[in-house]
C-alpha cells in the first residue's frame, strides 16, 4: 500500500486522450520520478492529483482516502503540497511574507479571522519561516519583494514555501527547468538533503535526465498519456524500449 | 503601545495629532485676506472629510489590499444614512442606537451581496457590485417607498413616534446631549478657529477606525488579503480558501462605508436615495486611487483632496477671478479669466479631472508616492537608496504609509 494510488485514471480534452489508463503505485518515503517526453501528459496527471482537474475515471487514493472532487485547497490541507513548472509565488510581497503564509495555513487552517492579531506577535511563525528561508540559503533576500528575485531563487522559494508546510507528499513539477547548471546541482542538492532530513515522499516530473538519476529511486516512462515502464533508475537506464524512445543521448 | 510596533504607534500619534489641530491648520489665512476663501476649517467641510476618509479608509480595506473593485459602495453609505435617521424617527436624536444600526444593518447587506458578487472577479465582479447598488437605489427611490420616503428622502415629522423623546431632550442630532451642530468659535489676531462638536464627533469615530484598519494591515488576515491581490492559485496550492477571507473583506469595508453613511445623517438628519448613486460609488474608487490605493493614509488624503476640490473650487467664480487678475491690462486680464473660467466654479470636476489623470499617470501610487518622492529628494534618502539598488539590488517592499 503506497502513499499514493493512482488506479485506472483518463482523462480526454476533446479528442485528445492526455490521460490514458493511469495507474502508479508511490511508496511511502521514497521519491518517485515521472518522465516522457513533452506533450506526455505529466503535467495534466500532476493537475489530477492536486484537484485542478477532475479524472473522467479512475481513482487517486492518498493514505486510503479518496481525493477526487476536494479543492485544492483541501487537498493541500491533507498533506500534499505541489511546486509548479512555472514558479507561482506572491510577486508583490516580501520573500519573508511569502514563507509566513504557508506558516499560517499550516497552524490554522483554510481559514481564520486573525485581523486584530500583530503579525510581530506570532514568534514562532516567524521563527519557522526564518529557519526554512535560512535552509534554502535566502535568509539575506527576505526584505526583497518576490517579483524581483531571479528565475532559480524564485523556484527556491516556491520550495521552500511548499516544505515549510512539512508535507507528507510533495510534487516538483520540472524544478529545475530553465536553471543554470549550477543552479540545478544545488537544487538537487538541496532535495536530497531535505529527503534525507524529512523523509518527505516526493513525486518529480523531470526533463533533465541528469536531475532524475541523481534524485529518483523509482521511475515512471509515461508516453502519450499512458504509462509504459516502471522501474528503478538502473533498470529504466539499460531498458532499451526506453532507451530508444526517450531518453536518447542522456543517458548513453 | 495598543499593539503596534514603536514605527506605527509614531505613526498613529501623528494622525491623531493632524486630525484634532485639523480647525487649526486647515485655517491657514487671516479672516479677512485675500486668501481667506481656501481656508477649509470650517465644519461642514471637515466633517466631510472625516466622514469621506472613514468610507475611504473601508474601501481601502478591500480594494487595496485584495485588489476587488467594488462599483457599488455606495449602496451601503445609503443604507446607513437611512439607518440613523429611523432611529431618529423611532426614538430620538441620539446618534448613537442609529450607528449601531448603520453598521449592523450594512454589514448584513455587504454580506448579501458579497456573498454573490465574490463568485466572480474583476471586471464581473465590479459589474455586479453596481449592478446591485443601483438596484438599491432605483428601490430606495420607488418600490420602497414606505421605508425611504423615496424621492423626497427621508427625514424626522412631527408626528413621528421619538418614543425616547422627552422634554428637554435635544431636536437635532446629538451624542448624551452634545449637539452636533454647536461649535465654538475662537478669534485669534486675525483668525477665526471653528471648534464643532460635528467634527470631533466624526474625528475620534475616524481615528478609532483608522487604528483598526492599521491593526488590520499589520495582522496575519492582512497579509492574506495582499495575498490574495498577487496570486490566487498559489493561495489555493498553499491550502487557504480565498473566498471567505475576501467575504470577511467585503463585510468589514461594507460596515465601514454605512458607519460613514451614518455619519452623515449625524451631521444632517437627512437620507435620500441619490447617495446610493453611482456616481457616489465611483468617487471613493477615485479618492483610494488618487491618494494611494493600498497604503495607509492614501484614500484619507484622496478623500480630503477630492472633497476640499468640491467645495473650494466650485465656490471660485468669475469675478474673484477678475479681483485676482485686476493687476492686468484690462485685456489681458479677461483673457487670463477666460483661460481659467471653465476650471473653476461649476468646471471644477474638469480640474479634478485632469489632476486625476496627470496623478495616475505620474504617480501610479497615488499622493502617497509623490509625498514620498518629495520627502526622498528633502532627506537625500533617493541618491543614497540608489547606491544600494546598484550594489544588490534590493526592491524592498512598502506598504508602509
Ligand atoms: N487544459 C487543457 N485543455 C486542453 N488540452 C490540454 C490541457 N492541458 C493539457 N492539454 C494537452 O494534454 C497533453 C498533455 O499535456 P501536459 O500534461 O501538459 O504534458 P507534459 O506536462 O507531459 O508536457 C498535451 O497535448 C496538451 O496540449
Ligand atoms: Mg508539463
Amino acid at each position: 500500500m503506497g502513499i499514493l494510488e493512482v488506479s485506472n485514471v483518463n482523462k480526454r480534452f476533446g479528442g485528445l486522450q492526455a490521460l490514458g489508463n493511469v495507474n502508479l503505485d508511490v511508496a511511502k518515503g521514497t521519491v518517485h520520478a515521472i518522465i516522457g517526453p513533452n506533450g506526455a501528459g505529466k503535467s495534466t496527471l500532476l493537475n489530477v492529483l492536486v484537484g485542478k482537474l477532475v479524472p473522467d475515471t479512475g481513482t487517486v487514493l492518498f493514505n486510503g482516502t479518496s481525493v477526487l472532487g476536494l479543492k485544492p485547497f483541501e487537498i493541500n490541507q491533507l498533506g500534499i503540497s505541489r511546486v509548479f513548472q512555472t514558479p507561482e509565488i506572491f510577486s508583490d510581497l516580501s520573500v519573508f511574507e511569502n514563507m509566513l503564509i504557508p506558516c499560517f495555513a499550516k497552524r490554522d487552517g483554510s481559514f481564520r479571522m486573525h485581523a486584530l492579531e500583530s503579525i510581530a506577535s506570532e514568534k514562532d511563525i516567524i521563527e519557522k519561516a526564518e529557519h526554512m528561508l535560512a535552509e534554502v540559503n535566502m535568509a539575506d533576500k527576505r526584505h526583497m519583494t518576490a517579483s524581483s528575485l531571479s528565475r532559480g531563487d524564485k523556484r527556491r522559494l516556491e520550495m521552500a514555501m511548499c516544505l515549510v508546510q512539512e508535507p507528507k507528499l510533495l510534487l516538483l513539477d520540472e524544478p529545475t527547468a530553465g536553471m543554470a547548471r549550477a543552479d540545478t546541482n544545488n537544487t538537487i542538492d538541496l532535495l536530497n538533503q531535505i529527503h534525507d532530513s524529512r523523509e518527505i515522499t516526493m513525486v518529480i516530473i523531470e526533463h533533465d535526465m541528469h536531475v532524475v538519476f541523481s534524485l529518483a529511486k523509482r521511475i515512471t516512462v509515461l508516453a502519450q498519456g499512458t504509462p509504459l515502464v516502471e522501474d528503478t533508475p538502473d533498470n529504466i537506464k539499460g531498458h532499451p524500449k526506453v532507451k530508444e524512445a526517450y531518453l536518447g543521448e542522456a543517458a548513453a | 503601545m495598543l499593539g503596534l510596533s514603536k514605527k506605527d504607534t509614531t505613526f498613529l500619534l501623528v494622525v491623531i495629532f493632524l486630525t484634532l489641530a485639523t480647525p487649526i491648520l486647515l485655517q491657514p489665512f487671516p479672516e479677512n485676506s485675500a486668501l481667506a476663501q481656501f481656508n477649509a476649517g470650517y465644519p461642514d467641510l471637515m466633517q466631510r472629510f472625516a466622514i469621506f476618509g472613514i468610507f475611504a479608509i473601508g474601501f481601502n480595506i478591500l480594494f487595496g489590499l485584495t485588489g476587488y473593485l467594488s462599483f457599488g459602495h455606495a449602496a451601503f453609505l445609503g443604507v446607513g444614512s437611512y439607518s440613523v435617521v429611523w432611529m431618529y424617527k423611532l426614538l430620538n436624536y441620539n446618534v448613537l442606537p442609529g450607528l449601531v444600526l448603520a453598521i449592523v444593518m450594512s454589514g448584513l447587506f455587504a454580506l448579501f451581496i458579497g456573498y454573490i458578487s465574490l463568485r466572480r472577479s474583476g471586471i464581473y465582479f465590479s459589474i455586479l457590485t453596481l449592478a446591485f447598488a443601483q438596484m438599491s437605489f432605483n428601490l430606495a427611490y420607488s418600490v420602497l417607498t414606505p421605508l425611504t420616503n423615496g424621492e423626497t428622502g427621508l427625514q424626522v415629522y412631527n408626528n413621528d413616534p421619538q418614543v425616547l423623546m422627552s422634554e428637554g431632550s435635544p431636536t437635532s442630532p446629538h451624542f448624551f446631549g452634545i449637539v452636533m451642530n454647536e461649535a465654538t468659535k475662537v478669534d485669534v489676531g486675525g483668525w477665526q478657529f471653528t471648534f464643532s462638536n460635528g467634527y470631533y464627533f466624526c474625528a475620534i469615530i475616524a481615528i478609532i477606525v483608522f487604528y483598526l484598519s492599521l491593526r488590520i494591515f499589520r495582522s496575519p488576515f492582512g497579509i492574506m488579503l495582499r495575498a490574495i491581490k498577487t496570486n490566487q492559485t498559489r493561495m489555493n496550492y498553499t491550502g487557504l480558501n480565498p473566498r471567505p477571507y475576501t467575504l470577511a473583506a467585503f463585510v468589514i469595508s461594507g460596515m465601514y462605508a454605512g458607519l460613514a453613511g451614518g455619519l452623515l445623517a449625524a451631521m444632517d438628519p437627512l437620507a435620500g436615495a441619490e447617495r446610493m448613486q453611482w456616481t457616489a460609488s465611483g468617487e471613493v474608487v477615485l479618492m483610494t486611487i488618487l491618494g494611494g490605493a493600498g497604503t495607509l493614509m492614501g484614500p484619507v488624503l484622496g478623500a480630503g483632496f477630492i472633497k476640499y476640490f468640491e467645495n473650494i473650487f466650485s465656490k471660485i467664480n468669475d469675478s474673484i477671478l477678475h479681483s485676482w487678475f485686476s493687476a492686468l491690462p484690462d485685456g489681458l486680464e479677461d483673457f487670463v479669466v477666460f483661460v481659467f473660467h471653465p476650471f473653476i466654479g461649476k468646471g471644477w470636476h474638469l480640474t479634478l479631472g485632469l489632476l486625476f489623470m496627470l496623478v495616475v499617470i505620474f504617480l501610479p501610487g497615488g499622493l502617497i508616492e509623490g509625498g514620498n518622492r518629495i520627502w526622498n529628494v528633502i532627506s537625500g534618502k533617493n541618491r543614497k537608496k540608489k547606491r544600494d539598488e546598484a550594489a544588490h539590488h534590493p526592491k524592498p517592499t512598502s506598504h508602509v504609509n
